[in-house]
């Protein structure tokens, strides 16, 4: 299952370390951070629990960039 | 005008606070007496907080997360070091304060600067229908059009944007549907008619059936398509952010390797090794060491293309694909609908006696009430109302044409074997397209040529391609083999294949794909029983399909409306983007390892480094935005 998030983040070396960060994540298949659109589109595992999921994500981009934000 | 939002803004206020403290600082007649560097580290500590606490606070989050090479780190190393290398060193301390200051207003102008490109793009595409309207017990009702199911009856009034596609079921208008085709000249709909989203309304209220969800419909397609555009990484994107990986690493090692290496060679010289000297210049190094220039404006000039393109009327599906089209070798092209208009009208009348106006008449008249397709192009190339009245007797010969008996003239109309049933000679005709035969009164008469017609801007787009560089173009037909000749003798084509079946066209261009070796070939055709070439192409165009879902779906690019000469301006776009690309790739690279190598001689103080950094970033950016406008020659 694909979603799209939308973001805030300010730099686009940021956009492309969260977008690592994201696919690093358990239950994310794939990851793709539209910097200049300020959106992230994520596919999920089958059988995933998708608020679970972005929670981790979130949490997992705050570390490489403390500075972001997505709207869950 | 720019806009700030409020984070901004107070990035925006901070770097006006700290460049006037630190300017009053240096320029203040200020006796310090003695402590002179204490104190002054004292004073500019202030502004150097004030613009740089995020960094330092995000530098120490950093490290605490494993994220040691990061920017902001390396901004917090290279000027804590510069603070206290002024007390110890070059008494200097404003540097610091300076470096951080230029630091922020290249951040801030690069968030601008993508802010400004985004909205620039939205607009271009400000298509987006925000509600529907329905009709509930006489009154209106607004909802949004995502809960719109299919079947629901939606009304429309003059002005508004229609925001689900959907069949007419009540009510005429004429559209505007520029948005989606870029054709100024409105479409005249009435009830039976389909109608597609993002056509703006134009004169009566009309009601209309729904026939796909909100999310299916033509309008959110293509935005969906140009959101998502960018997501599609090119190779020059992916050899950025490769790069970017292992530039800063780079940089830092040598960095390192300047601050402790000179020196102790020195020093087992048995010179002075300057310590603080190389430590300034490794210092230095780390302020050139954020690759933010180049990962910033590559993907700001992909995006830029990409809406340049959209603005030409030419939907880009991807940035690799913008890429590929800068490098087309071979364009193959579909006939009909593509370089045709695949519209049949009368292109010859030839009669043997009488008016060639009145054969056409005659014939127009006696086929007047036949549903065949022939038909109608008689009628629309007589081009007034026909009296049906005139029309005393008609017999039907299926698979021969019409016999009719027209103002008390016996009129035969059709192939050569009506002629043939009627004992007449047709002499040798070779023309192109379909010819009708008419005999009046059991005499010969004369024929009428029906062929699909050339779009009038085919033969310039074969033009404007050469000229870009292309090395063949190729046209596959189903059609006869003259008819092909003559079109493609008239378009100005190097090749065409005719008489082909729907699977041996990608037969072609298989064989078209394994001749061209290397060389990239796309395929243009009209997005109707042509999707596997589409695919199989390199780069799969479709024209004036918009409506399509499959076209959209197999396609790379879409091209709004149907003039052929789009591809080429496609080509123009994506050249004038990687251009750009390549432009900013070697000017940022060239000025970055420039004032590596002088700040390790020491040419190079922190202030030029910094300003070079942030210089080259800022050109860069907008070098990029220089792709949404393209005109073509």
């Amino acid at each position: 299952m694909k979603k799209k998030f939308n973001i805030e983040v300010d730099c686009a070396n940021c956009a492309a370390k969260m977008e690592e960060a994201t696919k690093k994540t358990p239950g994310v298949k794939d990851a793709v951070v539209n910097f200049v659109m300020q959106k992230m589109t994520v596919e999920f595992e089958e059988g995933a629990d998708l608020n679970d999921v972005m929670k981790q994500v979130l949490k997992n981009c705050k570390k490489v960039e403390s500075d972001i934000e997505i709207e869950i | 005008m720019v806009k700030l939002r409020k984070k901004q803004k107070k990035v925006l206020y901070r770097i006006i606070i700290a460049a006037i403290l630190t300017l009053t600082f240096v320029l203040a007649p200020i006796d310090y007496g003695e402590q002179e560097k204490e104190i002054k580290f004292c004073l500019f500590l202030i502004p150097y907080l004030i613009i740089g606490y995020d960094i330092l606070i995000k530098a120490a989050k950093g490290i605490g997360h494993g994220q040691a090479f990061d920017e902001n780190f390396l901004m917090a190393v290279a000027t804590i070091g510069a603070m206290v290398l002024g007390v110890t060193y070059t008494g200097d301390y404003e540097e610091a304060v300076a470096v951080m200051i230029f630091y922020q207003i290249g951040e801030l102008f690069q968030a601008v600067a993508v802010d400004m490109s985004r909205t620039s793009i939205s607009k271009l595409m400000e298509i987006r229908p925000d509600s529907a309207f329905i009709e509930n017990d006489g009154e209106l009702e607004e909802v949004d059009p995502d809960d719109v199911e299919i079947g629901t009856i939606i009304v429309v009034r003059p002005g508004e944007r229609i925001p689900i596609d959907g069949v007419v079921t009540e009510g005429s208008s004429s559209l505007n549907t520029s948005a989606l085709t870029g054709e100024s000249i409105p479409r005249d709909v009435t009830e039976g008619d389909e109608v597609l989203s993002g056509c703006i309304n134009l004169s009566g209220v009309l009601k209309i059936r729904t026939t796909k969800e909100f999310g299916e419909s033509t309008v959110s397609k293509i935005l969906d398509m140009v959101e998502n555009a960018s997501s599609r990484k090119s190779k020059s994107e992916a050899f950025i952010t490769k790069f970017a990986k292992v530039y800063t690493p780079f940089v830092v090692i040598s960095a390192l390797i300047l601050a402790i290496v000179p020196a102790s060679v020195l020093l087992g010289l048995g010179m002075d090794p300057e310590y603080q000297m190389w430590i300034y210049r490794a210092l230095t190094f780390l302020v050139i060491s954020c690759p933010c220039a180049l990962v910033i404006s590559i993907p700001l000039g992909f995006f830029a293309g990409l809406g340049g393109a959209s603005r030409q009327g030419v939907l880009i599906k991807g940035s690799n694909y913008l890429e590929m089209l800068s490098s087309i070798e071979t364009v193959v092209f579909d006939k009909t609908g593509t370089l045709t208009q695949g519209v049949f009208e009368v292109t010859d009348v030839i009669s043997n006696d009488i008016p060639r106006e009145r054969l056409l008449e005659l014939a127009a008249v006696a086929e007047s009430s036949s549903p065949h397709p022939i038909a109608s192009s008689l009628v629309r190339a007589h081009g007034q109302d026909i009296d049906r009245t005139r029309v005393t007797g008609s017999e039907d010969l299926p698979g021969k044409g019409v016999i009719a008996t027209v103002d008390g003239l016996a009129v035969a109309v059709g192939n050569w074997r009506l002629m043939e049933h009627l004992g007449l000679e047709i002499g040798d005709i070779q023309s192109i397209g379909t010819t009708v035969h008419v005999a009046i009164d059991g005499r010969y008469a004369g024929s009428i040529t029906i062929s699909d017609i050339i779009k009038p801007e085919s033969a310039e787009a074969m033009k404007d391609l050469k000229k870009a560089g292309i090395k063949k173009t190729v046209m596959l037909t189903g059609d006869a083999d003259i008819v092909a000749k003559e079109v493609a003798g008239r378009i100005g084509l190097d090749e065409f294949h005719s008489q082909l079946l729907p699977g041996d066209k990608l037969e072609y261009l298989e064989r078209i794909i394994g001749e061209s070796g290397d060389g990239t070939v796309a395929f243009v055709g009209d997005g109707i029983n042509d999707a596997p070439s589409l695919v199989r192409s390199d780069i799969g165009i479709t024209m004036g399909s918009i409506g399509s879902d499959a076209a959209i779906e197999a396609s790379d690019v879409v091209i709004m409306d149907d003039d052929p000469r789009k591809v080429a301006i496609a080509m123009g776009v994506s050249r004038k983007t990687m251009r750009i690309i390549r432009q900013n790739i070697y000017f940022t690279l060239i000025v970055k390892f420039l004032f590596l190598g002088l700040s390790a001689v020491g040419l190079v103080n922190m202030w030029l480094a910094i300003i070079a950094d942030v210089g080259v970033m800022i050109v860069a950016v907008l070098n990029s935005s220089r792709a949404l406008s393209y005109r073509h020659r």
